[in-house]
């Protein structure tokens, strides 16, 4: 179990960024995953006095305070509209209500997880992540750095777009063995896959939205994938085309709505 | 560290480590409704309403309640004793360790969504793990309870 010696609910994203300059800090979103990391720092920093847990929709966009809970992105009716409900579809076999109620979207961004869900389909919509210091990075290009100081105050979905999620689990509520997320906007169909078991990463964009499956069987040949206890890598690369195939159909579906 | 919140509809206030568990305060508190058991935040034991809404207990750290609301199944006696004749008439509980988690969780549905479907009931109620009742009595009761929510008779 985590150990903290301090534990300080910020008042202000300055002074939760002097806090986590230090090494010995750390940022505590849902705590969820973190309390079980075994991990032992001097000081807990807590963000969720500073109003980061509402989703706001612009004429454009879509911002997503980092401490918003999985759960109200699965309930938030504009959201799920806008985007064919794939939060719905994406964020509900995640454990439980309870979990969801607690977990955040910039907990699961800043750790990039392997096994993410979340992470999938935000890099599929074209996600950009909005720092305190560094301002707005695109999902794609943050998902590939290391863990920095800097703080994840938002998540901006361009509208636009349509997408859909597919993911194979040994059970209901367990973590993905795979996950593949589609997007469909003006640029064309873009595909991720996630829990690789690594970080998601987009295997294809621009494709036409009737791509075959020789096509989506060629993507899983030139991607990676490992093994783990819920699946081996040879059966991870099975069973990507065929959720790729669905994700693509379920997208262009939900477009044509 | 000194921290102040409503538990049950009364203020209280706690002397906590940084890294206490909610969990860990609540019992300190008397609150023996709430348990332990995964400790991983997958079995929904230790479930309890903050601000309303149903958490894991193991997993809030108890400095994050300062000023907030706590309801654990100790301030919801009445909700309890209809809920729990519903599983009693079922047959939906043989050992009853989950029955305080599942119940508080069932009293967050009965909130958001008292017109629950047996296909949401099950949705919902994921993370409440029971090893002897299969489930399906569970959800037998829970659709008898929702119907006295709500006034009314389900097909």
């Amino acid at each position: 179990m985590a150990k903290y010696r301090n534990y300080v609910v910020a008042q202000s994203l300055e002074e939760a960024y002097a806090l986590n300059a230090k090494k010995s800090a750390v940022i505590v979103a849902g705590n969820m995953w973190l309390r079980m990391c075994g991990l032992s720092k001097q000081t807990a920093i807590d963000l969720s006095a500073l109003g980061l847990d509402r989703i706001e929709e612009t004429e454009d966009a879509f911002i997503i305070g980092s401490m918003t809970t999985l759960r109200q992105m699965e309930t938030h009716a504009a959201l799920n509209a806008a985007f064919g409900g794939v939060f719905r579809e994406a964020l509900a076999p995640i454990v439980g209500t309870q979990f969801r109620n607690t977990a955040t979207v910039g907990g699961s961004v800043y750790s990039r997880f392997g096994f993410s869900d979340v992470s999938a389909v935000l890099l599929a919509l074209d996600a950009q992540v909005m720092l305190y210091k560094r301002g707005a990075v695109k999902l794609s290009d943050y998902q590939q750095e290391v863990w920095d100081r800097d703080i994840i105050t938002h998540i901006r979905i361009p509208k636009g777009q349509r997408a859909a999620v597919q993911s194979v689990r040994v059970s209901a509520t367990d973590i993905p063995m795979l996950v593949c997320a589609a997007s469909l906007s003006e640029g064309g169909l873009r595909l991720v896959l996630g829990a690789r078991p690594a970080r998601a990463q987009i295997v294809a964009d621009h494709l036409a939205p009737d791509c075959g499956m020789e096509a989506f069987e060629e993507m899983a040949g030139r991607t990676a994938f490992g093994s783990n206890l819920r699946a081996s890598e040879v059966y991870r690369r099975k069973i990507a085309p065929v959720l790729m195939l669905r994700a693509a159909r379920a997208c262009r579906e939900v477009t044509q709505e | 560290m000194n921290i102040e919140f409503v538990l049950n509809g009364r203020k209280v206030s706690a002397a906590v480590d940084a890294d206490d568990s909610l969990y860990k305060v609540l019992r300190g508190l008397g609150m023996h409704s709430v348990k332990c058991g995964c400790e991983t935040t997958n079995c929904g034991l230790c479930t309890v309403h903050m601000d309303g809404k149903a958490v894991l207990s193991c997993s809030v750290p108890a400095a994050r309640c300062a000023g907030h609301e706590v309801t654990t199944l100790e301030g919801m006696q009445e909700e309890a004793r209809r809920l729990g004749a519903c599983l009693a008439g079922e047959g939906a509980e043989q050992c009853g360790f989950c029955a305080p988690g599942l119940m508080m969780n069932v009293f967050a549905l009965a909130k958001e969504n008292p017109h629950a479907t047996d296909a949401e009931i099950d949705a919902f109620l994921a993370g409440n793990l029971c090893r002897c009742s299969g489930y399906v009595s569970q959800r037998r009761a829970i659709m008898k309870y929702l119907e006295q929510v709500c006034g009314e008779v389900r097909a």
